[in-house]
């Protein structure tokens, strides 16, 4: 029951954490509204003039720009708290909807990643650091280092080339073959078809990461006391791989996934923007391509918000994967 | 650093293969980047030709759906990556070392306050973040150079600390603190000249991933309208994709082998400054 409660405390200790830090990205989002060239109503409105004269009206109103700066930063505050983001003229849609719209095809293409770049990740990590220096060893390292330098736009442009244009496998775009009117199993089939090249492509870059630091990793360990106490009770050294070293040098891995949830996002912008794949990334080039400022502004809360509380299930199951670590 | 300290470097630099290979190349991305513009004069957004030409003699690597020559966008699309790459590098260094140094100098409460906010920056979204400053403030040379630097100064901020931190309480700090010298000569006499290599390799990577931020903000059509950059032509071609696959391929190619170059560059730098460190 001890643990329990603990561990309850150490999730409330958490979530209090990240409010600065959600206070810090609204600063962020007010700064830049006010930073921006011309009027700050304009930028809230979706700027070239889409919006009705009475609208600019009621929003010069509501972000009382005739009034002192924090006045506003405060009603800015509030409004962000309460979920409302605007709305947008471009989309005819309240921000906040249209975000909740995209958001389950983005979480899909950045679970799949997770999932497939920090398999193969540690994976290929593992069979590196079985030999190192092997050619194998060597191999590896260089597709590491190559997926490392790689823009992310380019591998996806240049998977579809192959494997939609030329070979015609796989579909160039979208999430769904809209004449198909697939329903059940295959329309999950056929998302699934539509998910290969984005996941592949995103997951490039990462996979990358994920292998150097998890061959450096199981080097660092298998040099531990730990592994030698193993190996004189006379495990196989199969069991001491397995059971004890991978396990341990498993953790910085999720550390770092943790890290990178942010820039996983950010790549998939440029990702969804490549494939067509109907997310907040796409949601953010097409308000990019409007100039539909508040919308992205929008955007990046929601994103940044998803990162924090990614961050904060990331602590949870570390705490579960290392006993050693005290819940603080 | 004395002549046979630099001997010594020079020799464990060029044990490496794959670092001396990557230095070669970014030596040969510079020059070019440097003497191209110089020897062709016109503008990379000219029409030269008949639009989607083929590699041939005339045209190296062919013209693009607007009929410039790609080659030329190349050549001033290498001045660019490099430009922005290093300019944004110094100054997500000076901020880096800036905050890292305070942090690690002073400690405590001004320690705590930094660490928090360089954890936030690095937590946000940052290249969500970098696409807002530039979509705000309007696409330029400027503001791209000022938006990547935004994103990019935690890592530095962090080793930076960490470097100062561990140097401060070595003897030969204490002696100088006790001794009665300020703070900002012991910093920069003693503390800073001691980092450096730490930052110049961490700096050598930051410019990799700016250079990477920049053609990703680029292809997104976030770039100067007047100045050609690998990333712009990449995205302006992505239409053509079934037409003239090629007018995306080479300028990736080019951005990949710029990228790759600097980073072997990066790890060779670190072998030969760090020998005791394997990784950062």
């Amino acid at each position: 029951m001890g643990v329990a409660r603990e561990r309850a405390r150490f999730i409330g200790r958490r979530v209090a954490q990240a409010v600065p830090t959600i206070l810090v990205i609204v600063t962020l989002n007010f700064l830049l509204v006010h930073l921006a060239p011309g009027n700050a109503a304009d930028v809230l409105a979706g700027e070239s003039g889409s919006a009705t004269p009475q609208y600019m009206a009621f929003l010069r109103h509501r972000f009382g720009l005739d009034q002192p700066l924090y006045v506003q930063y405060l009603d800015y505050l509030k409004n962000v708290v309460t979920l409302d983001l605007g709305y947008s003229f471009r989309e005819g849609m309240p921000v906040r909807d249209l975000i909740l719209q995209r958001l389950g095809p983005t979480l899909l293409l950045m679970g799949t990643t997770i999932v497939l770049s920090i398999g193969i990740g540690i994976l290929l990590g593992l069979v590196a650091a079985g030999r190192p220096n092997s050619w194998r060893d060597n191999v590896i390292s260089v597709v590491a280092l190559v997926s490392y330098a790689t823009p992310l736009f380019w591998v996806g442009l240049m998977l579809i080339v192959l494997f939609s244009l030329h070979l015609g496998w796989l579909p160039t775009s979208g999430m769904v073959n809209i004449a198909a009117f697939y329903t059940g199993w295959q329309k999950a089939g056929d998302v699934a078809r539509h998910l290969i090249l984005p996941a592949i492509t995103l997951s490039l870059f990462y996979m990358a990461l994920y292998v150097r630091l998890m061959r450096s990793s199981m080097l660092e360990q298998s040099g531990m006391d730990y592994v030698v106490t193993a190996r004189s009770k006379g495990l196989t050294e199969r069991a001491i791989t397995y059971r004890h070293v991978l396990r341990n040098a498993s953790l910085p891995i999720v550390t770092m996934a943790g890290v990178q949830i942010g820039n996983l996002l950010g790549g998939s912008v440029v990702v969804e923007t490549v494939f067509g794949w109907p997310g907040i990334g796409l949601l953010a080039f097409r308000a990019l391509f409007a100039r539909d400022l508040n919308l992205l502004l929008g955007i990046f809360f929601v994103a940044a918000c998803l990162v924090v509380i990614v961050n904060i299930l990331v602590d949870v199951v570390y705490s579960l994967l290392d006993p050693r670590i005290r819940l603080r | 650093m004395k002549r046979t300290d630099a001997l010594e470097f020079c020799r464990r630099f060029a044990r490496n293969r794959a670092s001396l290979s990557g230095l070669l190349i970014l030596i040969a991305i510079v020059v070019v980047a440097i003497v191209g513009p110089l020897v062709h004069q016109a503008s990379p957004f000219e029409l030269a030709g008949q639009p989607f030409l083929p590699p041939s003699d005339q045209y190296l690597l062919g013209t693009d759906m607007l009929g410039r020559n790609e080659l030329i966008g190349i050549i001033y699309g290498a001045r660019t990556s490099l430009v922005i790459g290093i300019v944004a590098t110094l100054f997500a260094t000076l901020v880096g070392v800036l905050m890292g140094g305070a942090a690690g100098y002073y400690g405590g409460v001004i320690d705590e306050i930094l660490m928090r906010l360089t954890e936030i920056f690095q937590t946000i979204p940052t290249f969500l973040f970098a696409i807002l400053v530039v979509a705000i403030l309007s696409p330029s040379i400027g503001s791209v150079i000022l938006a990547i630097a935004i994103v990019s100064w935690p890592p530095m901020a962090r080793l930076v600390r960490g470097e100062f931190q561990a140097l401060r309480n070595r003897e030969f700090v204490q002696a100088c603190i006790s001794m009665g010298m300020s703070d900002l000569r012991v910093i920069t006499l003693h503390i800073l000249p001691n980092c450096l290599s730490s930052i110049i390799v961490t700096g050598s990577l930051l410019v990799a991933t700016a250079i990477l931020t920049e053609s990703a903000l680029s292809f997104l059509g976030l770039s100067d309208p007047n100045v050609m950059s690998w990333g712009f032509m990449v995205g302006a071609a992505r239409d053509f994709l079934q037409r003239a696959w090629w007018l995306c391929a080479i300028p990736g190619v080019a951005i990949l082998v710029t990228v790759l170059a600097i980073n072997l560059v990066g790890d060779g730098l670190n072998d030969a400054l760090n020998p005791r460190l394997r990784h950062l």
